[in-house]
């Protein structure tokens, strides 16, 4: 017998929409892959470095149901360490400085992630926004942070030792790769077993406690996660712009990855992914305008029109529609 | 001179009383923020900007309409208290029935709009409002010179924030308020309004941090990021203090303006984090906050 015949309906159904989101998601490789050649590759990389940071963020809030506002640290943390690391000693390699920034940024993670979830709901957010505020108050005050000027010059190198990275193509292919690799990382967290049962607890966290998970160690994990991903994103962006400044420690930014989530779609893959793309957008459009004094402003308007009309977001939305219209 | 763990004492009460003086604005917002959470149980990030428009009322009454500093300081509150309630009403109301946290992103959001809007208007730096003439001078002491704007700006704090506690805690409609934030749908069917019992309190909430504005206006720069910095060291006093009760709200605020001071004093590099560390300090021994009872 023919191993075609013993799928059912619902197997077939299941292979197709697999197939369908295989041919998505290779639909955008492609497009990345050929996106330098259309567009300014800095711009790109700037994209692509904020959707990693809004994606790393997604997973907290659109998976565990903990909102953030502090994950501005941890981009920061990330760019610094790198930043620091790759100027004071020019024979670092840029991916070990990444690694090392990345570390840096899990280890905070692990700091801000015990304590703020001692607290639960709004309690967490605040915590979580006071801490980011005491690292950024730090940051202004420690000698290798550069205090208000920031770390200027930083070196991109060699990756490898071998390819150089101060060709504009090589850096977008790195960047491109990385963010990937993050990409991959999250959407594999979030269909695992792992990630059902943070799916759970943010549905219901007293009956998780009750089925006898450990709720607390399920949290801090996907806080650490979230964190490292968030420097991953940093360390990364410091070696594109060369350049790590307090911009990313402070609290805009917090609000800036918020906004990006939602704004896609919290708790949808591509969601953050679009929004970041958006706001990036947004900021550099509204930069060359007439407009450009009025950005903060115009994200605080996109801010209130989106938690009052589409809170889904724009991937979120479109999901709804297509589940209406044609099943 | 006397000296306090070799710090002369003029420079120590100085600091101690600057520290006071942060402090009962620290009281003042926890307070309104507490009030608000209270009932509508969001948090409100808006209340920095609410603060920080108190402030910009009182200057830019006194610049173009000749409004004198007492009356600013009964006309403030009452006009941004107004602007308050209708964000409440236009747009609070319509996500009431959601997840709070979107009631936390909402008013971050109108923070960024108000915030932003008046840095194209007057820039960061930061106007002076001039401290009102009977204010001039000071007392002397013996041990310290206690300038008379700053007396009068903790007894103005420390006399709303009793008058807070006396009308929530000792009057009729205090008592509609504790009950609506226990158990609104059932004070709705006893015949209390309570959507207009909302409407007030988030205005009575933001009356109290536009009233903060207007005792800051004279004391420190008039400018629109006043409000946000000042809001994140408030949200760590409400971790603290946890925001279940009034006068727990207060004394936090008090307590945490003081020990700021004696930081200042001994160790001025960690003034600015302090607070910062005995937030965490609280999470780790006592998670719920000092006066909380964890929800």
């Amino acid at each position: 017998m023919a191993t075609t015949q013993t799928l059912t309906p619902s197997m077939k159904r299941e292979r197709r929409a697999n197939l369908r989101r295989n041919a998505f998601y290779l639909a955008l490789i492609v497009i990345g892959l050929v996106a330098p050649f259309a567009a300014y590759p800095v711009f790109l990389m700037k994209m692509l470095c904020f959707a990693l940071f809004a994606c790393a963020f997604n997973l907290l809030l659109g998976y565990a149901g903990l909102l953030s506002f502090g994950h501005a640290a941890f981009l920061a943390t990330g760019g610094y360490v790198t930043g620091y690391l790759l100027s004071s000693y020019p024979t670092l390699t840029p991916e070990l400085g990444i690694l090392v920034g990345t570390a840096a940024a899990v280890l905070l993670g692990a700091v801000f992630g015990a304590l703020s979830i001692r607290r639960q709901g709004i309690y967490f957010a605040m915590v979580t926004l006071a801490l980011a505020q005491l690292v950024f108050f730090f940051y202004i005050q420690v000698p290798f942070t550069g205090g208000e000027d920031g770390l200027h010059g930083v070196p991109r190198g060699h990756l490898f030792g071998v390819i150089d990275l101060n060709n504009s193509l090589a850096m977008y292919y790195f960047v491109f790769a990385v963010f990937l690799f993050g990409f991959a990382l999250i959407q594999r967290t979030v269909h695992s077993p792992f990630g059902q049962v943070l799916k759970a607890i943010r549905e219901n966290e007293p009956r998780a406690v009750s089925l006898g998970y450990n709720v607390e160690a399920y949290k801090l994990v996907a806080f650490i996660l979230s964190a490292g991903l968030a420097g991953l994103a940093g360390s990364t962006k410091t070696i594109v712009f060369q350049l790590a400044s307090l911009t990313d420690a402070h609290w805009h930014m917090s609000g800036e990855v918020i906004l990006m989530t939602l704004l896609g779609g919290v708790g949808t893959l591509f969601g953050p992914v679009l929004g970041a793309g958006m706001v990036v957008g947004l900021q550099h459009l509204l930069s060359q305008s007439p407009l450009g004094n009025w950005v903060s402003p115009i994200l605080g308007l996109i801010f209130v029109v989106c938690v009052l009309s589409f809170r889904s977001g724009i991937v979120g939305e479109a999901i709804k529609m297509y589940r209406k219209n044609f099943k | 001179m006397t000296m306090i763990f070799g710090v002369p004492l003029a420079v120590f009460m100085g600091q101690l009383l600057l520290g006071l003086i942060n402090g009962a604005f620290y009281a003042l917002l926890s307070l309104g923020l507490a009030v608000i959470f209270g009932l509508l149980k969001i948090v409100n990030f808006a209340h920095g900007a609410m603060y920080m428009l108190g402030a910009f009322t009182t200057l830019l009454g006194m610049q173009y309409l000749g409004i004198n500093y007492w009356a600013a300081l009964l006309l403030t509150p009452v006009v941004v208290g107004l602007g308050g309630m209708l964000i409440e009403r236009v747009l609070l109301r319509r996500i009431a029935h959601l997840d709070h946290l979107y009631g936390l992103l909402l008013t971050f959001g109108l923070a960024l709009i108000f915030e932003g809007s008046l840095i194209n208007f007057f820039g960061v730096s930061g106007a002076r409002y001039p401290t009102p003439e009977i204010f001039q001078g000071g007392f002397q002491l013996g041990f310290m010179f206690l300038p008379k704007y700053r007396a009068w700006v903790l007894l103005a704090a420390i006399v709303v924030c009793f008058a807070t506690w006396f009308i929530i805690e000792r009057t009729r409609l205090g008592a509609y308020l504790r009950a609506g934030t226990e158990n609104p749908s059932l004070m709705q069917a006893f015949g209390v309004n309570v959507p207009l019992l909302v409407t007030l309190t988030y205005g009575f909430g933001v009356a109290l941090a536009a009233f903060a504005g207007v005792l800051a206006a004279p004391l420190y720069p008039v400018s629109p990021t006043m409000g946000s910095n000042l809001l994140i060291v408030v949200f760590a006093v409400v971790v603290i203090g946890g925001m279940g009760s009034i006068l727990g709200a207060v004394v936090t605020g008090l307590a945490m303006g003081l020990i700021e001071g004696l930081t200042k004093v001994y160790y001025p590099e960690a003034a600015n984090t302090v607070i910062f560390l005995v937030m965490i300090l609280v999470l780790l021994l006592r998670p719920a906050g000092l006066f909380g009872k964890e929800a």
